[in-house]
């Protein structure tokens, strides 16, 4: 485990220079997030995570915000509490901005990991929410986030599909359980001959309609 | 014949019982299917054939015990387990084919040789006992087989269980017995022409697999049976003709009479056929495919038709007129004394000629027959028709629709049609109005006919509220509404439902509204009156310079025809702005008042449609021979929005099924989901299949259920 504090290991006779260690992690993440807070707020807004993303040369654009955000297990979009940040930093041991910079390739492949990415899949759908109460995501911000974060493992399903949901005019938006079970969809379901999809199962009326699309294009291309 | 009886009818009870446990052993397994192993086809195969073994051992009358439910339900499970195997081991092919060969082997083996062994009447007889006892092993082996059915055939787009079944019985033994056979019934019919006694129940029973073996299209009786049959008997005849003219000197006569005697002894025959035949389709097969029994009867009309013009010569003396229009066939029908009997038929096969001219799909079958109801119950309908009949058509149609899917859809045309009848008193029994109601509460349950039952409540209600309105006026003279009014409350709950416009009253109708309205506060201030003027009636009188003839017309004629009290001439722009309604109304209004039968206005131009920029004037030179006139005012067309208020009614129907299941069954899987949702709903309308997924979806994003963590095709009751 590579060693957070720059000091000399001494060797762990009673808990108190571990605890002082810990204490010493957390003052480091605190000054480090009140680099970017909004002190009235108490939290980094939007432009306090602008600037943290241009300091750690990433678009505030990129996944990997996301990534982070995830991490933190963030609630509101383009805000981090204080709770947030300590609880993702904590986890990513980092606590400065260099360590995170270096850390940044690591949380890449924890995402990428089985396990992880679902999770992390439905995380940014919900992410997106930014209304009180909004259960559903409008199509085009649907397709912007399916690009982010499936577009490079799926990309032939993800470009198909969102010429799909452009295309369609029955649904204006997407639900988590139409989101989620795309990603399944994805996994499960050979592209694009789409042989083994079968419409008598739970798939979600709109993938289902999907395929129709896609299976009538190919009879008529 | 009577072992095979026996079988049938402890069968039927039997099967009931299973039905139950049956849906608990479906449970059982799916619960199980975790932890179950792997079915090989050979295993699979041998226990198939034990089942298959013991079911033609019970057909063959050999001491064998009746299926257990245990065994029933092995069965039944070890295809299912099969077909949901993972691959390699999902044998649904190979059990379909498994299916038919069972058929196959037995037939060539044990009911061939049966049959080539007899001759004429003998010969027959065996046909008619291997071919009931051929229908019985096709419905069991079905049952075994029934999840084949579920998916499998639609997904291959292949023929079902029981059109195979059927299927090896035509191709291995009727196209080698066939001829045999024809010519062993026209040799019975024979005799019998000759004098001889005959059994005619064999004869029927015979007839009967030719009708029942084209298995929806009567093909083979057509072709194999009717053709020869038709042949021999005119060769018959023309021979029995000959002689008759011999014997006696006026030909015409003698023609008439051989045209009678081919007439009656045809015509009751087959008549007595189709009539039983049908019946017999109604009563056995419940699984018969709606769409079959409609291909089948599609062709009695035609297949009567060639008698049903020689009847109409023949009958043209005593001055009936028989239509054969679908649409006017119910209500222009003047039915002169005729026997009952004949007369059920017609009216039965012109229920039919209705469904089939305007083509067979569920829901214009719902709106037909309710028409049909109607077309009876109504005034000018079917007067001249006896009791009897009336009685006896009503009871066939509710036998039918027990065969139609979309009985929701039937049930609010005839409530629309019902209140139609109700409220503008065209209703000619009020005996059969119940007794039908009755008929259909036997059949579909109370629900069904509650709201129609409340619906003839009410106009008894409203009556007595009507007398207490009059009491009401007599007791205080200064609050006159100046005309006689009545007025009918209605509860909302059973009566469709009705838009009402904000249609301009003329002033004399303001008051009466005023006058009931306070009223109707005396009585109860709970509840509230809207006022829907698009069903009421007015008489009026209409001053004409020849003579004053009194109009019965709807609120909304008379409204339009009040403005005219005001100024001779009236545009058509301000006519609709003075009465506030919108164009189609006041097209359909005014149109019903100068260019139908009655010109009471006159329109400039005098074109035979209403165009915005026509003008009207009172037509004061009107006149007619009779001193009261109703003018009627077609009404709109309901279609649209009955199918509406249907579908929105059956969209909350299959999520309170949903809930229902889910909320007992708490974890259930999708397939399964469906299926019970479609038998739950199955009473009333036949759910589609997306239907409910939309709404399973609709309940997943309102938080009623949500899908299993490791199985999506799972579904959890969320409480």
């Amino acid at each position: 485990m590579p060693r957070v504090s720059k000091r000399k290991s001494n060797p762990v006779k009673s808990s108190e220079p571990a605890a002082k260690k810990i204490t010493k992690e957390v003052e480091r993440i605190d000054s480090f997030f009140a680099s970017y807070a909004n002190t009235s707020l108490g939290m980094i807004d939007p432009e306090g995570v602008e600037k943290l993303c241009s300091d750690l040369s990433v678009e505030h654009t990129d996944v990997r915000v996301l990534m982070l955000a995830w991490k933190m297990n963030a609630t509101k979009q383009g805000y981090f509490t204080q709770d947030e940040w300590r609880t993702g930093l904590k986890s990513l041991h980092a606590d400065t901005l260099k360590k995170l910079k270096k850390q940044l390739p690591e949380l890449q492949k924890e995402v990428a990991m089985k396990e992880n990415f679902e999770d992390f899949y439905r995380f940014s759908f919900r992410y997106c929410l930014t209304e009180d109460k909004q259960k559903n995501l409008d199509i085009e911000t649907a397709c912007l986030l399916l690009n982010l974060v499936l577009g490079p493992d799926y990309n032939l399903q993800v470009d198909s599909f969102i010429d799909y949901l452009k295309f369609q005019k029955e649904y204006k938006v997407i639900n988590l359980d139409q989101w989620t079970n795309f990603y399944r969809f994805c996994q499960e379901i050979e592209f694009p001959d789409l042989k083994n999809y079968d419409d008598c199962l739970a798939w979600p009326i709109i993938l289902d309609n999907f395929v129709d699309w896609l299976r009538e294009k190919s009879t008529s291309a | 014949m009577s072992l095979l009886i026996n079988i049938d009818a402890s069968l039927s009870c039997w099967l009931l019982y299973t039905a139950v446990s049956w849906a608990w052993g479906i449970r059982l397994t799916l619960i199980k299917m975790n932890e179950r192993k792997t079915i090989n086809l050979e295993q699979g195969r041998d226990f198939m054939q034990k089942g298959i073994t013991k079911l033609k051992n019970i057909l063959e009358g050999l001491p064998e015990p009746q299926f257990s439910s245990e065994e029933y339900m092995m069965l039944y499970t070890t295809i299912y387990n099969m077909c949901t195997q993972k691959p390699p081991h999902d044998y649904s092919q190979q059990l379909y084919d498994k299916y038919r060969e069972s058929f196959q082997e037995y037939i060539t083996s044990t009911v061939l040789p049966s049959l080539r062994e007899k001759h004429d009447e003998f010969m027959l007889r065996e046909l008619v006992k291997r071919w009931s006892n051929h229908k019985v092993m096709v419905r069991w082996l079905s049952r075994f087989f029934y999840y084949l059915d579920r998916y499998f055939i639609t997904h291959r787009s292949l023929p079902p269980l029981n059109e195979v079944g059927l299927a090896c019985f035509r191709d291995l033994v009727y196209t080698e017995v066939n001829g045999k056979v024809r010519d062993a019934v026209i040799s019975l019919i024979d005799q019998e022409r000759e004098g001889e006694q005959i059994d005619r129940a064999l004869l029927k029973n015979v007839l009967d697999i030719f009708v029942e073996i084209g298995m929806g299209q009567m093909e083979c009786y057509e072709n194999d049976f009717e053709l020869s049959m038709l042949k021999d008997t005119a060769a018959y005849y023309s021979r029995k003709a000959s002689n008759w003219i011999l014997e006696v000197s006026c030909p015409d006569y003698m023609l008439k009479k051989v045209q009678n005697e081919l007439l009656s002894v045809y015509a009751t025959q087959l008549l007595e056929k189709e009539h039983s035949g049908c019946y017999a389709l109604l009563r056995d097969d419940k699984v018969v495919d709606l769409s079959r029994m409609y291909r089948l009867f599609s062709k009695i009309p035609q297949g009567l038709e060639p008698i049903s013009s020689m009847f109409k010569q023949h009958v043209t003396a005593e001055g009936t007129t028989l239509v054969k229009q679908a649409d006017d066939a119910a209500s222009n029908k003047k039915a002169e004394k005729r026997d009952v009997a004949g007369l059920q038929e017609q009216a039965l096969k012109e229920a039919f000629e209705i469904f089939c001219n305007k083509g067979v799909a569920g829901s214009s079958s719902a709106e037909l027959l309710a028409t049909f109801c109607d077309n009876i119950l109504k005034k000018g309908g079917s007067e001249k028709l006896s009791d009897e009949a009336i009685e006896d058509t009503l009871e066939k149609v509710v036998k039918l629709l027990a065969y139609i899917s979309d009985k929701d859809l039937f049930a609010e045309f005839y409530r629309k049609k019902l209140a139609r009848r109700l409220l503008f008193d065209e209703s000619a029994n009020d005996e059969h109005e119940r007794s039908i109601l009755t008929k259909l509460k036997q059949q579909c349950g109370g629900q069904f006919t509650s709201k129609m039952e409340g619906m003839v409540t009410d106009l008894a209600l409203a009556k007595e509220n009507q007398s207490h309105f009059e009491e009401y006026l007599s007791n205080n003279s200064n609050v006159s509404p100046g005309i006689d009014l009545t007025v009918t409350v209605l509860t909302t709950g059973f009566w469709p439902s009705y838009k009402s416009f904000d249609l301009n009253l003329p002033a004399e109708m303001v008051k009466c509204v005023e006058v009931f309205r306070e009223f109707y506060q005396t009585k109860t201030k709970h509840r509230k009156l809207t006022w829907i003027y698009s069903l009421g009636t007015c008489n009026i009188n209409g001053k004409f310079e020849p003579k004053t003839v009194e109009l019965i017309v709807t609120t909304y004629q008379a409204s339009t025809l009040l403005l005219f009290n005001l100024s001779d001439r009236l545009s058509y722009q301000e006519i609709m702005s003075q009465l506030n309604l919108s164009d189609d109304d006041v097209i359909r209004l005014l149109h019903s008042l100068s260019c139908a039968r009655y010109k009471i206005l006159i329109k400039e131009p005098n074109t035979k449609t209403i165009s915005p920029t026509d003008t009207f004037e009172f037509n004061s030179k009107f006149t007619d021979k009779m001193r009261r006139i109703k003018i009627p005012l077609p009404p709109v067309d309901e279609k649209k929005k009955v199918i509406e208020d249907v579908d929105k009614d059956r969209r909350y129907a299959i999520d309170a099924s949903i809930v229902r299941i889910m909320k007992s069954r708490k974890v259930l899987g999708y397939q399964q989901l469906v299926m019970e949702c479609v038998e739950q709903l199955g009473r009333m309308f036949r759910p589609d299949v997306k239907a409910i997924k939309k709404r399973i979806e609709d309940l997943i994003t309102r938080d009623y259920l949500e899908r299993d963590k490791d199985n999506p095709n799972v579904f959890r009751y969320l409480a």
